[in-house]
């Protein structure tokens, strides 16, 4: 059994400003190459806790370790991409400079710079709009564009935070199907904040469901789809059933609260 | 025809439309105030108001016997000013930037300046560039004797909205970007120069487009207590002593004035184009 990319033992976090208790006790441990979403209602935590991991916010007790670090020296030393719901490219850089970022940041030469940025932008799909600017393309495209950004340096572990969330539904789809493709390839370690019961089925390994106030871990799903998914997956009887398993962990923990339900 | 020539040819031609527009106002101004005899809120004469047509005739002729035409020292009168504006601008534009970088880096010292430098702003010039020229002149070597104290008063005239909107500027880098940048382990450095300072040029030319043309104002009532005669301030002054015998002089020299405003305005804003890469519905 190999070391646990992620481990998060006893982490809360309370923010002073209204004496919320974003994250209760949280413990979960991430296995290299897992696929893993966290899904909840709005004000579960599930965006703190994935803040907590990136050391974009510290927790108020408990500890993480990302690679056998503390979160904050696995930040310094660059363990991990991430990917925010809105692109975050720079107007001002063409998409291959944006993509170039991270990497001028680590300080790779122009040439070797050059290279990559053309791998990923046909690991994306964007081969040809190099010297667009990002206003000039789709959301769905700015998003991919901002992926292939954080898969540049080849980091271990990949933060994403709701990064479909801004898509129409069948921008949404295409996209989940390429994010399992890349995930295939590149055998990276995948942290997924997601609303979207039928998006967290479909892209995991493992479903960790969160219920708010405060926000805490109300179960675990294993996804045992089986691999590689399609388009077919979401049309096998397993697929509703584990949606629907998700769906009454969600219910049972938050009545009241429901997230927004998914047109399957 | 291509379509931003025949775009630019467009835009000239509003711009002179609107130039025949005003003079014809102006011309019809004085023919109904003139025909109907009216005071309010002056008489109409060939002092207070003159034909456009005598404004333009003045720029023919010489202003004093034995001098070359009108249009010729009034160009190069406005080439001295310009220098001096030129300077000026790219001095006060460098302090305001400079400035304010190191105040958007420090609360402290932000709290501290600020209030001398907008006290500094509410100071008029005229009471200011006296000072300028007895501190400045006696230090700059000899080719910048004169003109160079002008410089200085048009620096001090600009670099205010630029340390202003530079100071806006960095501060309007997006949340999500400074995280980012935070997951890149970017040191204070990287974060300005890669994501402050280019957020910031949007806002940074806003404020070069307004200190081009008070750069322009900066040295012409600059020129005033320096007792400079060569440039456009000079003229302006001198033109004033004649105003009720020849009043076309002087207002002959504040087209020319105007003129170097909205060269300097449009160089910058030409400059805007090129450097500010932004969506179409971000641009200022």
């Amino acid at each position: 059994m190999s070391d646990p990319v992620v481990s998060i033992s006893h982490v809360t976090k309370t923010f002073a400003q209204g004496n919320v208790t974003a994250l209760q006790d949280i413990e979960l441990e991430l296995m290299p190459g897992e696929f893993v979403s966290l899904i909840g209602p709005s004000g579960c935590g599930k965006s703190t806790l994935l803040r907590v991991i990136g050391d974009l916010i510290e927790p108020t007790s408990g500890a993480v370790t990302v690679n056998r670090k503390t979160a904050r020296q696995a930040r310094i030393d660059r363990d991990y991409g991430i990917v925010f719901q809105d692109s975050v490219l720079f107007d001002w850089r063409t998409v291959a400079k944006n993509i170039a970022l991270p990497l001028e940041m680590l300080g790779w030469d122009r040439e070797k710079r050059r290279q990559r940025v053309a791998e990923m932008m046909e690991l994306v799909d964007l081969e040809g709009f190099g010297d667009h600017h990002p206003w000039q393309l789709s959301g769905g495209m700015q998003q991919r564009a901002s992926i292939a950004r954080a898969l540049a340096f080849e980091p271990a572990l990949l933060l994403m935070d709701e990064p479909f969330g801004a898509l129409d539904e069948m921008t949404r789809e295409r996209l989940n199907l390429e994010l399992l493709s890349i995930w295939e390839r590149l055998g990276s370690t995948v942290v997924f904040v997601t609303h979207s019961i039928s998006e967290a089925v479909f892209l995991s390994t493992r479903v960790v469901v969160m219920s708010p106030r405060p926000g805490r871990i109300a179960g675990i799903v294993d996804i045992d789809l089986p691999s590689p998914r399609g388009v077919e997956t979401r049309e096998d009887p397993r697929f509703f059933e584990l949606v629907t398993q998700v769906r009454e962990l969600l219910r049972k923990r938050g009545e009241h609260l429901l997230p927004e339900e998914e047109g399957l | 025809m291509p379509a931003p020539l025949s775009r630019a040819l467009r835009r000239a031609l509003a711009v002179a439309a609107v130039l025949v527009a005003l003079a014809g106002l102006w011309e019809l101004y004085i023919w109904i105030w003139t025909t109907a005899g009216w005071t309010w809120p002056f008489a109409v004469d060939s002092t207070s108001m003159p034909h456009v047509w005598t404004i333009a005739k003045a720029f023919g002729q010489p202003a004093q016997v034995n001098q070359p035409a009108l249009i010729t020292i009034l160009f190069h009168k406005a080439l001295f000013t310009m220098r001096e504006s030129v300077v000026g601008f790219a001095l006060g534009a460098v302090i305001g930037f400079v400035l304010g970088v190191v105040l958007a880096h420090s609360r402290l010292l932000q709290r501290g300046f600020l209030p001398y430098l907008v006290a500094s702003q509410t100071v008029p010039i005229l009471a200011i560039a006296p000072m300028v020229v007895v501190w400045v002149n006696p230090k700059l070597p000899g080719p910048l004797q004169g003109w160079g104290a002008v410089a200085v008063i048009a620096a001090y005239l600009t670099f205010f909205p630029v340390l202003i909107n530079t100071l806006r500027g960095l501060q309007s880098a997006d949340a999500r970007a400074l995280e980012l940048m935070r997951t890149y382990a970017a040191g204070r450095w990287s974060v300005l120069w890669k994501l402050r300072v280019p957020a910031s040029l949007p806002y940074v030319f806003a404020a070069l487009k307004l200190a081009a043309t008070a750069s322009v104002v900066g040295a012409i009532i600059g020129e005033l207590p320096s007792g400079l005669q060569s440039g456009l301030g000079g003229a302006i002054i001198n033109f004033n002593q004649y105003y009720s015998i020849e009043p076309q002089e002087l207002w002959a020299t504040n087209i020319v004035a105007a003129l170097v405003g909205i060269l300097f305005f449009v160089v910058v804003l030409g400059a805007e184009k090129i450097v500010v890469r932004r969506a179409p519905e971000n641009v200022a």
